[in-house]
């Protein structure tokens, strides 16, 4: 760890400042809470909102998970990770179940959360009106009025196009039969998981808003009637661990076409295949 | 019989200037009142302060609402106001462009009222806008398409359908017929006063077109210099004008 | 049934220098039910402005005119209208209707105005139409391209298809082939043996002397000139 920074990089009053909009966003689930977003050293866009809720958030005694995609290896994760435990001193981990705050980029974890942990997600864009109606005014009061027929248009245009619900991520919830709420783009075969025993903060670095899910708030996709929201995913199990029931990342392996589908989450196909599940196109035990 | 829509004492000032002063009348259910007047005679502020879209300095508007009866739409709370104007008010621009999502397609754009009171199904939604966009003569194999791609006159008539689609009761009008071929002008003309018959329809219809009043409006306001000069049955009105401002509005139209 | 007492009528032209002209004063006349009145006089005598009075189509400067229950001087604009839909109609020698209408619709409206179903509003201008001998085929057209005597037929089944307590008819029987002005005298004769109180102008003196009761002419309420 550093000397020359404060713990988790950030300022005690900034810190304090998070966390008093933090308490809010838990308060008032779904409600995006305005916060005085600080400059990282980082580009927007590569987590800087959800950065500052999760150094807000870390005590020296967690320990720090950091997915992008699900993985615990690419840039985004890596120097986030770095800029932890340089910053804070903290642990760092890659096990979802070790981990007491999990930073992420568009996935939730396979593996269920449980009431100790804390889940960030990194939010490029926190408004679900923002493509249909541009105005912050007009969309801050379609919020206070709760006027949300506005979202079921963008849904409508979704199945007048493509026949069904095209939106596969960033794919609109309403929170405790309140708030209309962008759950990040994550897949929407995530959102069923948002119903979760870990608190879920977000943080839009760029847009200057924070807001929560507290544990197991009730958080339903918008649909219509005769076009309900479907969680699907690839219709494959992982070519590694074979697991069914995971969301999986295509991957080219040649410039022949050849292509596999695996697991999106890092960890949980690792831990699968070290306790022993074979893919079809796993190499050999290992 | 209660009215629809009770005005009292409209005023608006912009500055020195006054838009409109000191307006009252009733307007009952299945009424249709035209306001006519030259370009500036405060009859755009009037129909703008009535929709609650630009704030009176004072006066009132009294509603006669479906669920509590007469209220001052002035001092309801925003959340009623904006229901009102989603449901049981219409408001039909000048321009389509300022009525119309034009990034979102035809269907979208008339479904958006039904689902902002909470319609859910697709087919029922889809439905009523194909049925709506055959009641303003646009193809119903329009209906994925934006209304970017539409001509002027299509366009007015799509902001049409995407008002009337949840049945008001109370429709504003700001130059309707403006931009629209003459043949459009008359199907219109025939769809609202048959909307208006049967469905016991109220309106205000600000135009210049006389003949448009004629065909349209039961009774007739006349301003000028945000004034009301003259007002009475539309017939009489034109046929009979007393104010000398009307006899030359009555007089400068072009016999055809 | 209809009432009328000591109307006056005066044109006050505010572009003209605002000149006033007096056109009628201290007007009575009352018809009662079953009963047809001619108005006559010269050309620009007032018979037409007297019968817009009554119609509330120009407004009358003093005196009363009563339709029914209706004080047609005082009454609000919707009431004169409802008068217009319920009690009195009025036909014109000109035919105004919206482009594009068809003309059994425009035939059948003030029937469904009054909200009859439209297949019995649409009966009832059918079996008008017929015996005023528009020939079907022109049924589901606008009449707006119609030739004089056919808008002055259709003007006339407009005007008979709601059966009015009371009539104004401005020269029905004008510019109508013989069998047609036939059809028309028994119209308003079927109409005085239902009770209807009609007030006419009739160019045509045979029709005027067959269908009405009496006489008033309108030279009388023309006002002394002004000193």
């Amino acid at each position: 760890m550093s000397d020359d920074y404060n713990f988790a990089y950030l300022d005690e009053q900034t810190k304090r400042m998070i966390r008093r909009a933090i308490l809010k966003a838990l308060a008032v689930p779904g409600y995006q809470v305005p916060f005085a977003s600080r400059e990282m050293p980082m580009p927007y866009g590569w987590g800087t909102g959800g950065v500052q809720v999760t150094a807000a958030t870390l005590t020296p005694d967690d320990r720090l998970k950091v997915i992008d995609q699900g993985a615990d290896d690419t840039t985004n994760a890596v120097s986030i990770r770095k800029f932890f435990e340089r910053t804070a001193g903290v642990e760092v981990v890659t096990s979802t179940s070790e981990a007491s705050i999990i930073q992420t980029r568009h996935r939730i974890p396979e593996e269920p959360l449980s009431d100790d942990q804390i889940l960030v997600y990194q939010v490029p864009i926190p408004e679900p009106l923002r493509f249909l109606e541009p105005r912050e005014s007009e969309t801050r009061k379609m919020h206070a009025l709760e006027e949300y027929g506005l979202m079921h248009v963008k849904l409508y245009e979704d199945i007048a196009r493509h026949g069904h619900i095209a939106t596969a991520y960033a794919y609109p919830v309403k929170v405790e039969g309140r708030y209309v709420m962008d759950p990040s783009p994550i897949p929407k075969f995530d959102n069923p998981k948002m119903e979760m025993a870990a608190i879920q903060l977000f943080g839009a670095g760029r847009e200057q808003r924070i807001y929560a899910l507290p544990p197991w708030t009730r958080v339903v996709s918008l649909d219509f009637e005769d076009h309900p929201f479907d969680p699907s995913k690839a219709e494959h199990p992982c070519a590694l661990c074979g697991a069914a029931d995971s969301y999986l990342d295509e991957v080219i392996t040649d410039d022949q076409g050849g292509r596999m589908f695996v697991c999106s989450d890092t960890d949980y196909c690792e831990s699968r295949r070290a306790a022993g599940h074979r893919g079809e196109l796993a190499e050999d035990a290992a | 019989m209660t009215p629809l829509l009770s005005v009292r004492n409209i005023t608006k000032r912009y500055g020195p200037h006054l838009g409109c002063g000191d307006i009252s009348f009733d307007l009952y259910p299945g009424e249709v009142m035209g306001i006519v007047g030259e370009s500036g005679s405060g009859k755009s502020t009037l129909l703008n302060c009535l929709a609650t879209h630009i704030p009176a300095d004072s006066g009132q508007v009294i509603f006669d609402t479906r669920a509590d009866g007469p209220r001052d739409v002035l001092r309801m709370p925003e959340a009623a106001r904006r229901m009102l104007s989603r449901t049981d008010w219409a408001f039909v621009h000048q321009h389509a462009r300022d009525g119309l999502r034009m990034g979102v397609s035809a269907g979208g754009n008339i479904g958006e009222r039904l689902m902002a009171v909470g319609g859910r199904n697709y087919g029922t939604i889809r439905a009523a806008a194909g049925d709506w966009l055959g009641r303003v003569e646009i193809s119903e194999s329009r209906i994925d398409d934006r209304p970017s791609t539409f001509s002027g006159g299509m366009q007015q008539r799509l902001q049409i359908a995407r008002n009337l689609v949840t049945g008001p009761r109370l429709i504003f009008m700001d130059e309707p017929t403006g931009g629209l071929d003459v043949s459009v002008q008359a199907r219109l003309l025939d769809l609202l006063r048959g909307l208006v018959r049967d469905m016991g329809l109220s309106a205000i219809v600000v135009t210049h077109d006389l003949a448009v009043v004629r065909l349209l409006a039961h009774r007739l306001m006349v301003m000028k210099d945000g004034h009301v000069v003259e007002s009475g049955l539309t017939d009489q009105v034109l046929d009979d004008p007393q104010h000398g401002y009307t006899q030359l509005l009555v007089s400068s139209v072009l016999q055809v | 049934m209809i009432r009328i007492s000591d109307v006056s009528k005066t044109f006050t032209l505010h572009n003209q220098g605002g000149a006033e002209i007096a056109v009628m004063a201290g007007a009575a006349l009352q018809v009662a039910p079953g009963e047809c009145v001619a108005l006559t006089g010269s050309s620009g005598a007032g018979k037409s402005t007297l019968m817009r009075m009554i119609y509330g189509n120009y407004l009358a400067a003093g005196g009363a005119i009563h339709v029914g229950d209706t004080d047609v001087t005082r009454a609000e604009p919707r009431k004169i209208l409802a008068m217009r839909r319920e009690v009195l109609g009025y036909v014109s020698q000109f035919l105004r209707v919206v482009p594009r209408v068809p003309t059994l619709d425009v035939v059948a409206e003030p029937l469904l105005m009054l909200g009859a179903g439209p297949d019995e509003a649409r009966d009832r201008a059918a079996s008008l139409l017929r015996r005023l001998r528009i020939p079907e085929n022109l049924w589901p057209l606008s009449p707006t391209t119609f030739s004089g005597g056919e808008q002055q037929r259709v003007n006339i089944a407009r005007g008979f298809c709601h059966e009015y307590p009371a009539l104004l008819l401005d020269e029905p029987t004008a510019s109508l082939d013989a069998a047609n002005r036939e059809t028309v005298l028994s119209l308003i004769e079927e109409a005085k043996a239902r009770g209807a109180a009609i007030v006419g102008i009739f160019h045509d003196e045979a029709a005027r002397n067959r269908v009405c009761d009496r006489e008033i002419d309108v030279s009388g309420f023309t006002p002394a000139k002004a000193a």
